[in-house]
């Protein structure tokens, strides 16, 4: 009897247990439930952080060593010296397939349209955001792989077994650019005119708008140079008819980003090298930028200037002066009367050149060459570099030591110091090997060179002197040349030209240069000479000598040379103490670098193939 | 006692971890495929790593080539397991065209591989190299040859330029060369006589004797067409 009473009992215990869902029903007290996120516009924020967070760049900031793949610069870290040792790009490099993140993006967008407790102004411009976002990345996506599935919404699997209804094809490469440009024209009203620079607005906007369709323009117009970079669907390749519309299309954008009046060039600084460094150190008083990612001492910082500071100046026991620009570069900086030259070393004869100072084989060029490079004996931070080979004797002999600031005996009995505190020395990391280093983006505050304070020197995506380049583009490519000319003009005259280039002056040569000395090391020269399709003419594989002809954009470039400063040892002679230089490679660069048809477009994965069979390969590859 | 018997047990299943190992893999491939690509037999010179060719197999969950590059002589060699493959010459590589197989009426060739085989691939070249003569000495070395067009239907292709290179070692391409010279395709006045020669640089360290060969870039062809490499003794 007393057995079926607790049974009965068990049971009734059970059953009113399972009636009551409050109890087996608890919030999360860890993570934050949709419909908490998206009732307060703050949390709505911090998910849109994340997203903006994850924007990919490929050369950046944060990841120093990708600029040392190309003719820019030269790496001074023994672990990158691969970079200038292999001949070819993999046909993988810079890809990307991450619908991972654009299914995020998709996701954010469809829960922020069925939000109903945000504010509406608010909700609109919270999906604005996101829409750029997405833009972004697909055109991150277009510019890498060409034409890629354009998915829109969300996807769901519905478990039938049968996932073909969620296999899309590659859309055509147009149909990417033509997105990109309808929906920047589509959100530009729901976004806020400046205010900010690291989120979203009109200008950053009509500045991707105005990129991504000069982008699409010139694959049109200089695809037909490599007919064999295309695809019979169109993943791959623009027809040559359309390159004038998407021209003037980048051209509009660019014109109504100026009408904004909330851009302008920087002209904060009297002395305009000391101004071109400061656009992109100054993180207060400047109109220039439109969109760039931010950073914060002491919340977020990056090891740039820890990575990049000359080594005599670097406030670490390691690292430092890693990025050696090259002489490639440094050479393509014309003269102030808007003539190119290689720089002098030696004379007619082949007889070097003396120099009283260092600096006085840079005299007369682009104040934006001191505002990019540190030069030998310019002085960072206050102090002076010191990059120096050795001492070069009249006969030729050379008197050098293997450590930075080395001392020894000079042939009088003098002992004396033998080589600079900043190199350059063969082989010798984390120096001046390649006789520069860099000074864009290289930090100038204390303690940026720290590895615990870090520098939050900002990452510029979007700059309005870009801006103005790319309407120059644009309007020579539609052949009005007198707009060109003003446009690059304006750019040129705050780098501190005084004299303006003639409308008859601008051809595809000076857009070329005037990108590449404007915006090096901005993550802009491989997709530059992809679009345009120089890519697999001056990186060709060929072990050539520097080019003379510093202006002609075709010119091979495929090895980094480097440029090395002596001191001249011939006591009792005029020329004792004064200064030769000699055009160098550095010793660990010893293969050209080749670019192949099939690096236009990167290889899209075997596993991305196999799941979806409509996915077609690119060409070349 | 007990001891010892903890210890042979181990030992055991040692030897058994190792032996197993013998039933768990497969045997390596030891088929060996290997030939040239050839025109009506002669083989086609091209540069290092830059010319393949792809097999494929069915029958796979997934898919994934087999790539076999071709040498610069116009060799290629792979070992592979029977099967039966398909072979195919992308459209993008090398400077020829591919031949239709009369059993598949495309350009895939099945390859249905039993035993290793030695077989030429017969492809259609733009051009051939005829008649080269490459000499020299310690100052300069000369090239004469002249080019004969194959394929002159629509599917013709004009030069762009013929270059002799010169390399310290048996790898002779724009990528190794140390002296190269060029004459550009519209500056070429008879296909039946071309000259070309280079100087010979001062090389580091010192050897008395160098590699060289002639190669003809084709227009809107990545892959140039190679000679056979020639050492030349001072």
């Amino acid at each position: 009897m007393k057995k079926y009473i607790y049974s009965i009992f068990a049971c009734l215990i059970l059953f009113t247990a399972c009636n009551d869902e409050e109890f087996l029903n608890r919030d999360p007290q860890n993570i934050l439930l949709e419909d908490q996120v998206w009732e307060n516009e703050d949390l709505v924020l911090s998910v849109l952080a994340d997203l903006y967070n994850r924007l990919p760049d490929y050369q950046t900031i944060e990841r120093w060593w990708e600029f040392a793949n190309f003719d820019e610069t030269f790496a001074s870290n023994a672990g990158d010296y691969w970079r200038h040792q292999n001949v070819d790009y993999g046909y993988g490099n810079w890809g990307m397939w991450d619908y991972g993140y654009i299914r995020d993006i998709n996701l954010f967008i469809e829960k922020a349209e069925r939000a109903d407790q945000l504010d509406s102004e608010v909700k609109a411009r919270f999906i604005a955001e996101a829409k750029f976002i997405r833009a972004m990345v697909y055109f991150e996506h277009v510019k890498r792989m060409g034409g890629v599935p354009l998915i829109l919404e969300s996807l769901e699997y519905d478990f039938s077994g049968d996932p073909t209804y969620l296999q899309y094809a590659r859309a055509k490469e147009h149909e990417v650019y033509d997105y990109i440009i309808e929906e920047m024209e589509a959100i530009k009203g729901d976004l806020p005119d400046g205010g900010t620079r690291s989120r979203a607005t009109v200008g950053a906007a009509l500045a991707l708008e105005s990129r991504a369709a000069l982008y699409a323009g010139s694959i049109a117009n200089y695809g037909q140079l490599t007919p064999n970079v295309s695809l019979p669907g169109g993943e791959v390749g623009i027809p040559a008819s359309m390159a004038d519309q998407y021209y003037t299309i980048s051209l509009n954008a660019s014109e109504e980003l100026m009408g904004l009046g909330t851009y302008e060039l920087y002209q904060n600084d009297p002395d305009p090298s000391e101004n071109y460094a400061n656009i992109f150190l100054n993180k207060s008083a400047n109109n220039e930028v439109i969109f760039a990612k931010d950073f914060l001492v002491q919340g977020r910082t990056h090891g740039f200037t820890i990575d990049n500071i000359p080594r005599s100046l670097r406030e670490e026991n390691t690292s430092g002066g890693k990025m050696n620009p090259s002489l490639n570069l440094v050479q393509s900086f014309e003269l102030l009367d808007n003539t190119f030259a290689p720089l002098p070393t030696t004379d007619e004869n082949g007889d070097p050149i003396y120099y009283e100072n260092q600096l006085d084989i840079f005299e007369g060029r682009d104040p934006r060459l001191a505002g990019t490079v540190i030069l030998p004996g310019a002085s960072f931070r206050g102090s002076q570099v010191d990059i120096w080979g050795g001492w070069k004797t009249t006969d030729g002999t050379l008197i050098t030591s293997d450590q930075l600031g080395g001392r020894g005996t000079l042939p009088n009995g003098e002992n004396a110091q033998l080589v600079g505190f900043d190199g350059p020395i063969p082989n010798l990391e984390w120096s001046a090997q390649g006789g520069f280093y860099l000074r864009k983006y290289v930090d100038t505050s204390v303690g940026s060179g720290q590895r615990g304070t870090g520098s939050a020197v900002w990452w510029i995506r979007f700059r309005y002197a870009e801006i103005l380049l790319n309407a120059a583009e644009a309007a020579f490519e539609l052949g009005d040349n007198a707009k060109a000319a003003a446009y690059m003009n304006e750019v040129r005259r705050r780098a501190g030209f005084p004299t303006d280039l003639a409308p008859s002056e601008i051809d595809f040569d000076r857009i070329v240069h005037e990108r590449k000395v404007e915006l090096s090391f901005e993550n802009h020269i491989l997709w530059d000479y992809k679009r345009w399709r120089l890519a697999h003419r001056v990186w060709n594989g060929e072990s050539v000598d520097l080019t003379n002809n510093p202006g002609d954009a075709e010119a091979v470039s495929t090895r980094v040379f480097g440029l090395r400063p002596y001191k001249v040892y011939d006591p009792g002679s005029p020329n004792h103490e004064k200064w030769v230089f000699e055009e160098f490679i550095p010793t660990p660069v010893f293969n050209p670098h080749r670019f192949r048809l099939g690096n236009y477009y990167s290889f899209i994965g075997d596993n991305v193939r196999n799941a979806n069979p409509k996915i077609v390969r690119n060409p070349n590859q | 006692m007990k001891n010892s018997i903890k210890y042979i047990a181990g030992l055991f299943c040692m030897t058994l971890g190792l032996t197993s190992c013998e039933y768990d893999n497969y045997d390596e491939p030891k088929l060996l495929f290997e030939g040239n690509l050839v025109y009506q037999g002669e083989p086609i010179g091209v540069s290092y790593n830059d010319v393949y060719f792809e097999l494929w197999e069915e029958g796979w969950q997934t898919f994934g080539n087999i790539g076999v590059s071709v040498d610069q002589d116009g060799s290629f060699s792979s070992l592979l397991f029977s099967g039966d493959y398909k072979l195919i010459i992308p459209a993008s590589q090398g400077p020829f065209m591919s031949m239709t197989n009369t059993e598949t009426n495309s350009d895939t060739i099945p390859l249905n591989l039993r035993g290793s085989l030695d077989m030429d691939i017969e492809v259609m070249p733009y051009y051939m190299l005829r008649n080269v003569s490459i000499s020299g000495n310690s100052n300069t070395v000369n090239a004469d040859f002249s080019l004969e067009q194959i394929i002159t239907d629509e599917n013709a292709k004009g030069i762009n330029e013929v270059v002799l290179y010169l390399s310290k070692t048996t790898f002779v391409d724009s990528r190794t060369s140390i002296s190269s010279s060029r004459i550009g395709g519209a500056d070429i006045a008879d296909l039946n006589n071309i000259q070309l020669s280079t100087s010979v640089p001062d090389m580091t360290p010192t050897q008395d004797y160098v590699f060289a060969r002639v190669g003809v870039r084709i227009d809107g062809v990545e892959d140039m067409l190679f000679s056979d490499i020639q050492r030349i003794d001072f």
